[in-house]
């Protein structure tokens, strides 16, 4: 009961801000911007070959697929820079004001204020994932036809099925986002400047992708964090390769799980000094 | 170890008491060394020093947000830091300046406050919160920003965050620090009326008129140690008598009052000085007259408030306020 009104107040907190509506705001204009691009790129409805994701063509025949480009164009940078601003600032933000002292000494307890941050920075992620699916779907419908879903390997479902995988592949980036929320809540118990933990976690998002792309150093990459996010193209085959999904779902929880426990570790045994 | 355990009535147990409480840097610094506080329950509490010796650190190690190196602490009979989540919801505070969220509303800043905390009862907050806000004068700037609040509105927001909920202590470090004499006037009369309701007060000051107009009981505090604790007239008896002897032979003057056993005889151009001591001034003065030297004038002076807190705290205490 406590609980619910101390996470509805963080909540309301992260919503009022006008940067954080902002940036929900560009998350919604992107996938708007892809579609208009793909439909003057490609007015032939069954010409259209270009290059990137083996989804990318096929947008033209069916708008479903929108979706699935906005998604993983937005994976890049849009979506983790998006999560990176509310965790960077949860903890480093309220630092940063001296509110932390305050909402210590009220008092709000430690795991409890960190528990409610969390909450809250994966609820903000899941809300900018599905703006993402959610206008992609509604520009696709407007943009191009759609119909039964082609599916990467070669079988054709319904609608409604293609519509169910997309739902799951929403719940993936958004647990995507929800571990890389929680490297962000580790990273800002270390400092006081909320600028600095963002600029943190986006260095280590652009590192890590980096790292996944050498060939060299393909022994690692699996072990990166940012390297199962795109893996959701495996619900996109029937049957769905169940085992890269629950390789990557494994890779989000372990680091949530390894980046909340230094959260807390750090957190509850820290001096406030803001 | 925790102290002796206290009764366990409020009514009866020290507000605040310390046992050896230490805190030593990561860079090795000393703040706090080994200080005992021991704040009677119904005080108001004057925490003294210059900037620097300890005030703010004692403070947050109090409240939970610093951890001490060694030794124990108890609001209101309670361990700290372990009974925090137990008893910080009963102490109102301010610690180093407000901080509030500039871009919310008096009103949404203390709804935050309020909501952070799990012994508030939501059903009531619209009314305490509007409670406290009448009473530090803040119910007219309730909805306005808090990045447009002047210094004074500020601090008194923060005593109003500080009274949210029903308290027994209250602690506020530096409350009139930046204020203009009028929102010092403000803060004190405030301090004045949350105390005559029977809540215990601690403040820290490096001002030494504000704890003189409010305080019952002072701390002092010299680089990181409590050099004085006790009632504000138990700090007056700590000060020497010191009589002094206007004559134009200082020196022979001296030498009788060094003759009587007087500690620290002193002789300046005119005056000839010393502690007074156990000596009569009656038998001073006979004695002076009996070495046939020229009184001009004799006086008794106790030193001032101001002379004390000096000679306990050395140079860098601004007592001027």
């Amino acid at each position: 009961m406590s609980a619910a009104r101390f996470y509805n107040s963080e909540l309301r907190l992260v919503l009022l801000r006008r940067r954080n509506l902002l940036l929900l705001a560009v998350t919604a204009i992107f996938p708007l911007i892809i579609g208009i691009a793909l439909r003057l790129a490609a007015p032939h409805p069954d010409g259209g070959n270009g290059g990137g994701p083996a989804f990318f063509s096929q947008v033209a025949g069916n708008g479903v697929f929108l979706t699935f480009i906005a998604l993983s164009t937005l994976l890049i940078l849009v979506l983790p820079v998006v999560v990176a601003v509310v965790a960077g600032d949860s903890v480093a933000g309220e630092a940063g004001y001296g509110t932390l002292r305050y909402l210590l000494a009220v008092p709000a307890g430690r795991a409890r204020l960190l528990a409610v941050k969390y909450g809250v920075i994966v609820t903000f992620g899941l809300c900018a994932t599905f703006i993402v699916s959610v206008v992609a779907l509604l520009a696709g419908t407007v943009l191009f036809p759609v119909g039964p879903v082609t599916l990467l390997s070669g079988t054709t479902v319904s609608l409604a099925d293609g519509l169910l995988r997309l739902l799951f592949v929403t719940l993936y980036v958004a647990a995507a986002m929800a571990a890389l929320g929680a490297i962000g809540l580790a990273i800002s118990t270390l400092t006081e400047h909320a600028i600095g933990a963002i600029a943190a976690v986006m260095i280590l998002v652009v590192t890590s992708e980096v790292l996944d792309n050498v060939p060299q150093l393909a022994a690692i990459g699996p072990y990166l964090p940012t390297h199962w996010w795109l893996s959701f193209d495996a619900l996109l085959r029937a049957p769905a390769d169940t085992a890269t999904l629950l390789h990557g779902l494994l890779s989000f929880g372990v680091y949530a799980v390894l980046s909340g426990s230094f959260a807390w570790a750090r957190f509850t045994s820290a001096d406030i000094t803001s | 170890m925790q102290p002796p355990s206290p009764a366990t009535s409020p009514l009866t147990t020290t507000a605040i008491s310390t046992s050896e409480r230490t805190k030593r840097f990561r860079g090795g610094q000393l703040a706090v060394d080994h200080i005992d506080l021991a704040v009677p329950p119904g005080a108001v509490y004057g925490f003294l020093g210059p900037n620097g010796s300890g005030k703010t650190t004692t403070i947050r190690m109090l409240l939970g947000l610093a951890f001490p190196t060694s030794g124990s602490a108890a609001l209101l009979g309670v361990p700290m830091p372990d009974g925090a989540t137990r008893v910080l919801h009963r102490v109102g505070s301010l610690v180093e300046g407000p901080a509030f969220y500039p871009f919310l509303t008096g009103t949404a800043n203390l709804a935050r406050y309020d909501a952070a905390d799990r012994t508030a009862d939501p059903a009531t907050a619209r009314a305490r919160i509007e409670g406290a806000l009448d009473r530090v004068g803040l119910l007219a700037a309730a909805g306005k920003r808090y990045r447009h609040y002047s210094l004074g509105m500020k601090q008194r927001l923060a005593i109003a965050a500080g009274l949210l909920q029903p308290r027994d202590l209250i602690i506020l470090d530096e409350p009139t620090n930046g204020l203009d004499p009028q929102g010092t006037r403000e803060v004190r009369a405030l301090i004045r009326q949350i105390a005559a309701d029977g809540i215990t007060v601690f403040v820290s000051s490096h001002l030494l008129a504000e704890v003189e107009q409010i305080c019952t009981h002072v701390g002092v505090m010299r680089t990181g140690r409590l050099v004085f604790q006790g009632s504000l007239t138990e700090l007056r008896h700590t000060g020497a008598a010191r009589v002094t002897v206007r004559t134009a032979d200082p020196e022979a003057a001296a030498k009788v009052l060094a003759g009587l056993d007087l500690a620290d005889p002193q002789a300046t151009s005119g005056e000839a000085s010393a502690v007074l001591g156990g000596v009569s001034p009656e038998q001073i003065c006979a004695e002076l007259v009996h070495a046939g030297i020229g009184v001009r004038g004799f006086a008794v002076t106790s030193p001032s408030l101001e002379d004390l807190f000096v000679g306990l705290t050395g140079e860098g205490f601004d007592v001027s306020g």
